[in-house]
């Protein structure tokens, strides 16, 4: 397999303030994440060749990127949409990422952007409508209620303890989302606020889901050898990985509910590309798909982070708190930003971006010398998983 | 020509009853007393009837039913044929007569003289008639009280008889005595004196009288007299002016602790009496609607040898009460549920079609170069990628084991909140099926809790009723604790 291992740099982000944004439409949280990637990056409109579009829910089908083409008048440039569930920010950045790689563009930008709160409804619904009677009634928590139920089965793990394993993890995202500025939810829970919330799909409770937020999220892209034109510290794609599973896993025959295989294709892929052996010492950060507590518990497992069975040490340890040995979720994650899909990905590249370049908007919530970030999303079924891994140094 | 008749039976309750003096509280008025069945929300006539017919055929080779007959007075379609559905979920052989009876709750004795006649003049070789209803009274009319839904089955052939076809007589009586239009969601009466006098009473003695008469009998000749009855005084008072015993020759009319089960009612009775007979006991079903049928049936020395999958008190003892009034208004589709989450799913109906060896018969498929079983049918094997080198295998009869759950809050209905979201493997295959768990409290549902499959309804789309399978309890304690 080939790499593009420092071959592209991110030379701007920009990312809106995360939440119940009833003021704004789509194209309103887009110009506010734009216009700081196009301040970030110094460079106008004007300048970019190509835009890959990240958005999963509005308008549903038939408007290609125009949202994106209209509202942010990108002139006669292609504007790429795509939709892979919750990782569609993810891979609309590395679709971007790709494009440079190969010498198509010199200047591209990926933006996500989800406008949720326009629906009605306060999630993202039941019946995907992927299938008209397999899907029906399903809802994520409920799919993710499933991984808790059968990991703690299998670990021996009495469900009382899991859930204040779980509750931990929210915990520490609370803590870090309460000094992030952009962050919907910015208050500091404790094990007991967790354990005493209303159940959403046993044994998930209130806290332990993340909630739906309108938001925007975005990277301006070039190439390496054009980026310090640009700025000083830009930062550089060491590695990504994509992997696509089973449709519906639910039907799936042997399946474990305990790990998935996208998971860990797509971090072993990224780590492979990144040159990275052991993730759970070389890596400075990582912001993880937490859409609920128990799916950052696996993932802590199935990217090497924690060996099986055991993340339940890591966490009662505080390993992945921002003192901790690998801190996750440093801006608080999905659980404190909320989960507006298509821009998700991009929401967390942009907080490992500003961590590798020592910029975060509160001295407090930095990182000591990060030098590698991943971030990652997961979604689907859930099955469609996406890791990128940062560098702010070019190798 | 041999003897006709019973092959096997069986029968269906929903698990839900309502105590009827909580009807009667929610309206200040006297109750009937007892208890009465109330279809689940993911039920209907054609899921009940399904449910009677496996318990009726469980174990039973299906390849010589050749002919379904169904009735029912509370289709899910008016225009479609229901007994295609059935048939479908039955798994039954393409080379099937099937035919709907209805508009009367005599509907259930037509099907199954029909089914008789089918296999008498050879037609047919095995007929399955399959009976089931879930009508509606006016709320606070004694009909909401006394009505019950349920479901019944027999299957008529020419040998391995349970019960011999001894003689029939009907005779036909129009008059208004209950109806409904077209446009109407409840049953009309005329006033009940009328209709339980010189309707029920006078046809139900003339019809009794004649066919005894036609077959030289006498009351005492016979053993069990099932008369379906719309309460259990007029019963009496049927039996006494007729001269049989109420407390040794009349069959428990059902109505204390099920109900008054529409055209579903008669076969429902029969069964109860065939599962409590000996050799030789001469049953006399009779039944009344515009008219009466009445049928004579002899129980065979195969009678007890060969018992239904789940016997009647069986089924009358796994049950969940309705905790109030309003969830069986709700249950009934009477007040609406909260619109809540819009259903993303466009029901297709090529998609179904297409599709329907999963989604109806519940087949799955097994890899011909791996042997792994999965569901539903795979064309390319998760396990060794052959393609399209299967076989469809059924496995709506497995029973298997909860291998995870979750208790979803977000995903119900307004009366019934909790979706028990739920993977099973099932069968010694461990097949992996993905679905919901109904006719559960949820609180009983652990990792490694007996399952197996049921056909129900679950949801509504674009005038489509779309059916699945859902996994329930196996155990009578999984459906009663908690």
């Amino acid at each position: 397999m080939g790499s593009i291992k420092d071959k592209v740099a991110i030379i701007g982000m920009g990312c809106s303030k995360f939440g119940e944004r009833w003021d704004m439409g789509a194209v309103d949280l887009a110009i506010e994440a734009v216009y700081e990637a196009y301040g970030d990056a110094g460079i106008e409109a004007k300048d970019l060749e190509a835009c890959w579009l990240s958005t999963l829910m509005a308008p549903v089908i038939g408007v290609s990127g125009s949202l994106a083409a209209d509202g942010l008048k990108l002139g006669n440039i292609p504007v790429i949409r795509n939709e892979n569930w919750c990782t569609s920010g993810h891979i609309a950045l590395l679709e971007a990422c790709m494009a440079v790689a190969s010498g198509a563009y010199d200047l591209v930008m990926a933006l996500g952007v989800e406008k949720l709160k326009d629906t009605g409804f306060p999630g993202l619904g039941t019946g995907r409508g992927m299938h008209p009677v397999y899907e029906a009634r399903r809802t994520s928590p409920g799919s993710f209620g499933l991984i808790a139920e059968r990991y703690f089965k299998t670990y021996g793990i009495p469900m009382e303890e899991g859930k204040i394993t779980m509750a931990k993890i929210e915990v520490k995202n609370h803590d870090n989302g309460s000094l992030c500025p952009k962050a919907h939810f910015r208050n500091q829970i404790t094990v007991d606020t967790v354990l005493k919330a209303p159940i959403i799909a046993w044994p998930l409770g209130l806290f332990d889901c993340c909630g739906n937020s309108d938001g925007a999220a975005c990277a301006i892209i070039t190439t390496p050898e054009k980026a310090r034109s640009f700025r000083a510290d830009p930062i550089y794609l060491k590695g990504f990985g994509i992997s696509t599973d089973a449709m519906i896993p639910h039907f799936r025959p042997d399946f474990s509910w305990t790990s998935f295989n996208a998971l860990v294709n797509s971090s072993r892929k990224a780590y492979e590309m990144a040159g990275i052996k052991n993730p759970r010492e070389e890596l400075s950060l990582a912001e993880v798909h937490d859409c609920f507590s128990i799916t950052e518990l696996l993932i802590y497992e199935d990217f090497g982070f924690s060996p099986r069975g055991r993340a339940k040490e890591d966490v009662d340890s505080g390993f992945f708190t921002r003192q901790g040995g690998l801190p996750v979720n440093v801006d608080g994650g999905l659980k404190c930003f909320g989960h507006p899909v298509g821009a998700s990905g991009l929401r967390m590249t942009y907080e490992v971006y500003k961590q590798l370049q020592g910029k975060a908007d509160l001295p407090e919530r930095q990182i000591k010398n990060p030098r590698l970030g991943l971030a990652h999303t997961f979604g689907g079924p859930p099955q469609i998983s996406a890791v990128a891994i940062l560098g702010n140094e070019r190798g | 020509m041999g003897k006709i008749g019973i092959q096997l039976c069986g029968s269906y309750l929903p698990k839900y009853r309502i105590d009827r003096n909580l009807i009667a509280a929610s309206w200040g008025r006297s109750s009937l007393g007892g208890e009465r069945t109330v279809a689940n929300n993911d039920e209907d006539a054609i899921t009940l009837a399904v449910e009677a017919a496996r318990n009726c055929l469980h174990g039973d080779s299906l390849e010589k039913i050749d002919g379904l007959f169904f009735a029912t007075t509370s289709a899910p379609y008016k225009e479609k044929m229901n007994s295609a559905v059935m048939a479908s979920a039955l798994d039954l052989n393409r080379e099937l007569v099937t035919a709907d009876f209805g508009y009367s709750l005599r509907a259930g004795t037509g099907a199954l003289k029909a089914a008789l006649d089918s296999v008498r003049c050879g037609s047919a070789r095995r007929a399955l008639v399959t009976a089931a209803d879930c009508r509606l009274g006016y709320p606070r009319s004694d009909q909401e009280q006394s009505f019950g839904d349920g479901a019944a089955a027999v299957l008529i052939g020419d040998q391995d008889l349970l019960a011999t076809l001894e003689g029939e007589y009907s005779i036909c009586n129009e008059m208004h005595d209950v109806w409904r239009n077209p446009e109407d969601t409840f049953v009309r009466t005329w006033e009940s004196r009328f209709i339980l006098g010189e309707g029920y009473t006078n046809t139900m003695s003339e019809v009794v009288r004649g066919i005894l008469k036609k077959y030289g009998l006498e009351p005492k000749d016979i053993t069990r007299a099932v008369f379906p009855a719309p309460d259990p005084r007029t019963l009496q008072g049927l039996a006494k002016k007729l001269g049989f015993d109420m407390k040794t020759q009349v069959q428990d009319p059902l109505i204390s602790s099920i109900g008054y089960c529409g055209a579903a009612q008669a076969l429902l009775m029969l069964v109860a009496a065939l599962e409590e007979a000996e050799p030789g006991d001469l049953l006399l079903l009779a039944n009344y609607a515009d008219g009466a049928d009445a049928l004579l049936f002899r129980a065979t020395g195969e009678i007890g040898q060969r018992s239904s999958q789940r016997k009647l008190q069986t089924l009358l003892e796994q049950k969940l009460m309705l905790s109030s009034y309003a969830r069986f208004l709700s249950y009934k589709g009477l007040i609406e549920t909260l619109p809540g989450e819009p259903f993303r799913l466009f029901p297709s109906a090529t998609a179904t079609w297409r599709e329907a060896g999963s989604i109806l018969r519940g087949h799955g498929s097994r890899c011909q170069a791996c042997g792994k079983t999965t569901f539903p049918i795979q064309r390319i094997c998760y396990h060794c990628q052959s393609k399209d080198q299967f076989v469809e295998v059924p496995i709506s009869n497995y029973q298997g084991e909860v291998f995870t759950f979750s208790l979803d809050n977000l995903a119900g209905r307004s009366d019934d909140p909790v979706v028990i979201q739920t993977i099973a493997d099932l069968g010694e295959e461990k097949v992996r099926f993905y679905g919901m768990m109904t006719d559960c409290n949820p609180s009983v549902v652990q990792i490694g809790m007996p399952v197996e499959l049921t056909f129900r309804r679950i949801y509504d789309g674009m005038g489509i009723h779309n059916y699945f399978w859902k996994l329930r309890p196996v155990n009578k304690e999984d459906v009663t604790n908690g």
